[in-house]
Order: structure tokens, then sequence, then C-alpha cells
């Protein structure tokens, strides 16, 4: 036991060492692998061979494995994050993208497109417990901090489906813009944001209410609207500033989390989707889907200060906690 | 006191309540079809006797399922009619029975007796298949909503490909029916508009007899060469021919080694059963499952024009028709269909604005509008009759 613990201390020791040493998972949607980013050095370290299509991708709360759901292959992925190989398989149903875990770590949510219901997924056991009718091509998978609510979003139905998560049963659902495609929490759980990509517009939604308080819209000096299509977004643990990926029009917003106005656009890679941020949130990283890239932001200085080739069309990132 | 109570407890739940208690508000919706022999060269386009009504009732289904957490109902009442029936008859059997909305599969003269005799009584139709440039333009009508583009679109969405690939030189050849001459005026036009030049024109005359004949390969193999023979230099041979009795003969047996686009070859279309961009995937494995088929143009069109509806009533939380039709044609509506981005309703004529899609048979190839044509308000809008060529007074 003693020895054990010591080994974890002196291991944390020599990780805090390398200041900003983080491991950074993207999935390359066309290419069929998963990159593996060194955040220090700034470089694919390493590329795994996963299923076809992967695309939602995320650490597990034990960081012990990286799940990817290839939704071709209608399964969900474990990469083991010490081998970096494929593990084992998670039963997420048809068609996996998105999905979310709840805060322990113990069951998975997972959005099957093709079936109009969310999957839930126990972790240990790999096994399916049960699903949830929702509305048609389920997609953003968010959950709130105290693990009580899930929100799922449904693209063609364009609503935000409120899920408590102890019945398994839609209490509310909320009308969004056309195609909404991400929910993201505030960590002090008082504001949903969900992205709708053909709408345009960002909805800030009371999880309490369950009503849309204000929707963010955007406006590109020089750019027709139609290629403004939100779709990821990322909030700083102190809730104080929104990141909203604009898809082809190749840009992020930077949004005042109290405010909500638009800050700034910063220029990255081409059709951008999805991000992730360090665990220091230093840094923001970008999956730019055409340019076959990652886009590294500084948040403190608002630039893009690196960019990594990856592979073919890049979808989604995960960051390492430690 | 204790009555108020449990008054403003009732309403609590009646809020919090996700599907609200009671009946849900019925929304029925006709499709109208005029019940026709199609003649197609390739058996591979013969359609199924569901054409576009299973896009419409796949759309239902979806409406449905919105509609459950809404407290929303849909369905679809479907009528195909011979050709001697008058429409408004059949209009009007589904209009007793309280239908409002309407999507046809209609020729132009069939949809404009109908929609003027239901004009009355406040009748809203959602025309999924008539393609003619004059519904839009000089016989647009203020009850009738444009979901299938228009020749003038197809032409321009085919018409900008080529010029961005430095094709200018097109050999046109029109068929002798009369579609075959009005989509052959759209191409002129875009070629027109988008500086490409017909280099000649030939006509292919219908002589009549069958599609298809066994043996049949052997004389075309040589008539289809010496019909295309001496003709100036051209990059693409484009074929207008609605009425499918030469276009798909081009391919491959033109005299010279060409291109061929219009009715064959490269296709201008709103659909294809290939198109799996933008999460179209989804939507072609729902309705694959569904049907056992592919999805076609005409399935799409109306399943757009359902889906138009369901997203309306979702929003408004009504099915009053007016106020629907108000909605869909107002700066809120925004429809998703997997072209990448939101369509919209011109107010100028009614035609919902959408990408063109061109297909080859095989794959998708490229999808108009084109990068580098452009437009102070949506590059949409490069495709059809733009707000300042509209001859339509909507009445």
């Amino acid at each position: 036991m003693w020895p054990r613990l010591m080994l974890v201390l002196s291991l944390s020791i020599t990780l805090a060492n390398e200041a900003g040493a983080y491991t950074a998972y993207v999935s390359n949607e066309k290419s069929n692998t998963v990159s593996v980013i060194d955040t220090n050095k700034w470089e694919v370290v390493t590329t795994i061979k996963v299923g076809q299509r992967p695309r939602g991708i995320a650490y597990t709360k034990d960081q012990k494995y990286v799940l990817v759901a290839v939704g071709d292959d209608d399964t969900i992925q474990m990469i083991d994050t010490g081998t970096n190989q494929v593990v084992g398989t998670l039963p997420s149903g048809r068609d996996p993208e998105l999905f979310i875990e709840d805060p322990d770590g113990k069951m998975l949510y997972v959005a099957n497109e093709d079936d109009n219901t969310v999957t839930i997924i126990d972790i240990e056991h790999r096994k399916q417990v049960g699903d949830i009718q929702v509305g048609v091509e389920p997609e953003g998978m968010g959950i709130s901090p105290d693990g009580k609510l899930l929100i799922n979003t449904s693209e063609t139905t364009n609503m935000a489906h409120f899920i408590d998560t102890s019945t398994r049963k839609v209490v509310s659902s909320v009308l969004v813009d056309a195609r909404p495609r991400f929910a993201a929490f505030k960590q002090d759980g008082s504001e949903l944001w969900v992205s709708s990509e053909v709408g345009g517009t960002v909805s800030i939604i009371d999880p309490v209410k369950r009503v849309v308080q204000q929707k963010i819209e955007f406006k590109i000096a020089g750019m027709r609207p139609e290629p403004i299509q939100p779709v990821g977004i990322n909030i700083t643990r102190d809730g104080k500033t929104g990141f909203v990926a604009l898809g082809p029009s190749n840009h992020v917003a930077v949004i005042d989390g109290t405010t909500h106005q638009v800050v700034k656009y910063l220029l990255v890679g081409q059709r951008v989707w999805h991000m992730a941020f360090t665990p220091d949130e230093k840094y923001l990283l970008t999956t730019n889907g055409v340019s076959n890239d990652i886009s590294v932001i500084d948040v403190t200085s608002l630039k893009v200060i690196n960019t990594i080739q990856v592979g073919q069309l890049p979808w989604g990132v995960t960051i390492s906690q430690h | 006191m204790i009555r108020a109570v449990f008054v403003a407890f009732f309403f609590l739940c009646a809020v919090l309540q996700p599907a609200r208690a009671g009946e849900p508000l019925k929304v029925p919706i006709g499709y109208l079809a005029r019940s026709e022999t199609v003649e197609t060269i390739s058996l591979l386009d013969q359609p199924a006797a569901n054409n576009g009504t299973a896009g419409a009732q796949l759309a239902i289904q979806d409406n449905n399922t919105t509609g459950s957490f809404l407290n929303q109902s849909f369905s679809l009442e479907s009528i195909r009619f011979k050709d001697e029936v008058d429409p408004a008859s059949a209009l009007m059997q589904l209009a007793d029975r309280g239908v409002s909305f309407f999507i046809t599969d209609l020729p132009a003269d069939a949809l404009l007796r109908a929609a003027d005799a239901g004009r009355n009584h406040g009748l809203i139709f959602f025309n999924a298949a008539a393609t003619d440039d004059r519904l839009r333009q000089e016989d647009c009508r203020a009850n009738i909503i444009h979901v299938a583009p228009s020749r003038a679109m197809l032409a321009d969405g085919l018409g900008q490909y080529l010029i961005w690939k430095h094709w200018r030189r097109w050999l046109l050849v029109v068929g002798s029916h009369e579609p075959d001459k009005l989509y052959a005026e759209a191409l002129r036009r875009a070629a027109g508009r988008f500086g490409a030049k017909i280099v000649q024109e030939r006509v292919f005359e219908d002589t009549g007899g069958a599609r298809r004949s066994d043996t049949g390969l052997v004389q075309i193999q040589s008539q289809i060469p010496l019909f295309t023979k001496s003709a100036p230099d051209y990059d693409v041979l484009v074929a207008a021919d609605e009425s499918q009795v030469f276009a798909p003969y081009l391919p491959y047996r033109t005299s010279e080694p060409k291109l061929v686009a219009g009715s064959a070859g490269l296709l201008p279309t709103s659909w294809d059963a290939a198109h799996d961009q933008w999460g179209a995937i989804q939507l072609q494995n729902r309705f694959g499952r569904l049907f056992s088929r592919r999805m076609t143009a005409l399935d799409m069109q109306a399943w757009t024009a359902v889906r138009m509806i369901g997203e309306a009533a979702g929003r408004i939380q009504s099915a009053d028709p007016r106020k629907t039709f108000d909605y869909i044609k107002g700066p809120d509506f925004a429809l998703a269909a997997f072209k990448g981005r939101k369509l919209t309703v011109r107010d100028w004529d009614l035609q919902l604005r959408q990408p063109i899609l061109l297909a080859d048979g095989r794959l998708v190839v490229s999808v108009s509008p084109q990068e580098g044509f452009l437009h102070q308000y949506s590059e949409l809008d490069t495709l059809g009759f733009d707000r300042p060529e509209t001859k339509c007074r909507l009445k």
C-alpha cells in the first residue's frame, strides 16, 4: 500500500515538473485513425488505427482509456492510454456519434443518430443498461455538473431534451434554432449553451426555467452568414469566457461569459468543429476538418500560436487531465 | 383560497410536463398526385408506385417524433387521380375533411387549377414536383410555395459548375417536346448569365416508338454518332430532354469523345440516392429502412414540404393555415435539409432557396452555388430568378 502511494506521489511530482505536458487524442474521421499529440512539443507522437469513421472522442474520468465512437462499426472503442492500443469495446448501439460520461465516471450516455435514442452504458461492466427515446437524429450530449440532468440535442427535431438521469425520462424539451449540434453547461450549472449549426446561433438556456434566455448571433466582416455554422462549445471553468467553433467560416468566436457578446473572432484552420482545453486552460485545441490540422489557441492572449497536421478530416479532440 | 392554490398547482404541472396532457394538435396534410405512366430509357429510372408519397410519409414520421414532445400529431392523406379528373374535385374531397395544407405532384396547369380553386377556402399548396419557371414568374400564386427547384435554378446550378471547370463551349441538344424546350430556355439563360457559349443547337426529334426494344442497342450505337457528327468544337454536350427520348443514349456514344451534362451524364438535381454529406446519410438510412428502396428527388421534395409544415407548426404551436403560412414566408423560418445550409423562402415568388446537387449517377460530383458566384444577399440567389428579375406579382 505505502510503496504504491509513494510511487503515485513521485509520479505526480515528475509530471508536475514537466509543466504543460499533456496528451491530446484527435479522431480523424476519414483516415480511421486517432492522432496522439504531445502538448509540450505540439507534435504528433503516434497514430493509432481504429474502426470505421471515428468521431466522438473522450478520456474516461479515471484517465485509463480514451473512448472513440466508430460510427460505421456501430461501437465505441476503448484505447488503453498506457499502451495506446485498442483493448476493448462498449456496446453503444447503432451509429454512435457523440457521448458523455457522468461526473462519477460510471455511466456513459451515447447519442445514436440513426435510432432516435440515447443509449446508457455501464462503463465498468461494459453493458447497456437502458435507452431513452429522444427526437430525430440525436447528436449533442451535455450533463449538468451535479450529474442530475442529461442534455441531448436532436438535429432534425431542433430541440434540447432535458433528461432526468435518475428516472431516465425526458422531463423538458426546449426548441432551439435549426440543427442543434452541441450542448455545454457552465461549470456552476447556471447556464446551458446549445449551438445550432444551420440556424447559425448559440442559445443560452436557463436550466432551471428551461427557456432560452438569449441567443448569440455571429457576424464576421466580409463573410456571408451561410458559412457561419456554430458547432463545438467550450467554456472556461470560471464561466468568464466561452469559445464557439464556427465550422466552414474557419473562425472560433470568443464570447464574454457574462454579457454573451462576441469579443473576438480567431482565424483557425478550415471547417472547425470541436475543441478541448488543456487542464490548465492555457490552451484550446481545435479540429479543422478540411485543412486536416489542429489549431492551438493561447487562451490568455487569444492568439493562434501553432498548427499541427493530423490525419484526414479531424473531428473530435480530448486532452488528458494530468 | 384552497381552490386558487389547486388551480395554480395545476397550471404549474401543465407547464412542467414534457408533453402537455390532452388532445394533441392534429395537423392533417394532403398529397395530390396525378397518376401517370412515366416512360424512361433506363430501367433504373422507373419510378416506384410510392415515388414522392414515401418521402412525405417519412417526414410525417419525423414530424411526429418531434410532435411527441410538443403534443402535435401529423397525418398524411393522399389522393392519386387520373388525367381526366379535375384536380379541384380531388382537392375538395380532402378539404372537406379538414385538410388545409397540400403537397402536390402535379403538372403546372393542374397545380394552378387546384390552387385557384382552393384560394377562397384558404388552402395552402406546396409544389413538390413542377419545375416550370412560369409558376415562379408570370403565373405565380400567393398560395403556392415552390419546394421543387425551378428549371432556371437547375440550369444555373449546372452552368456555374461548367464555368468553374472552364468548360465554356456547349453543344446544346434539345428534344422536341414542350418541357424539353423549356429546359433548353433555362440552359440558354444560364449560358448567357455565366458566360458560356452555345456553339450550336440541335433538335432531336421524337419520332415515336418504344423506349426499349430488343436489339435496339445496335441501332443506337450507329444513330448517336451520326447525330452528333460535324459539330463546331465544343467542351460539353448539354442535353435538354426531360421527356427521356434520347439523352441517356448520349454518354459514350457521341461522335467525338465528349462529356455530357443536363438530362444525362452530369445531372443537376435537388437530391440524389448517393448524397451523404451534411448528415444526409441519416435521412438516407431512415428512408431505406422504411421503404427498401433509394430516395429520389421527388421523395426529397415531398419530405422537405412536409417538414416545412412541421417546423412551422412546432415553432408557433399552431396549425392555423394562415399563421403557419406567414411563418414559413417570414424571416424567422429556416429548415435544415442536409444541404449544408439553411433553406428559406424567397419572398418575391415563394420559391424555396436551396443548393443544387450535381450527380453523375454514382456520386454527387459537386454542389452549387460554386465558389466565386457572389451575391449581396445570399449566394443561393445566384440560382434562378432573383428579385430584380422577377415578373411575379403575388396575388
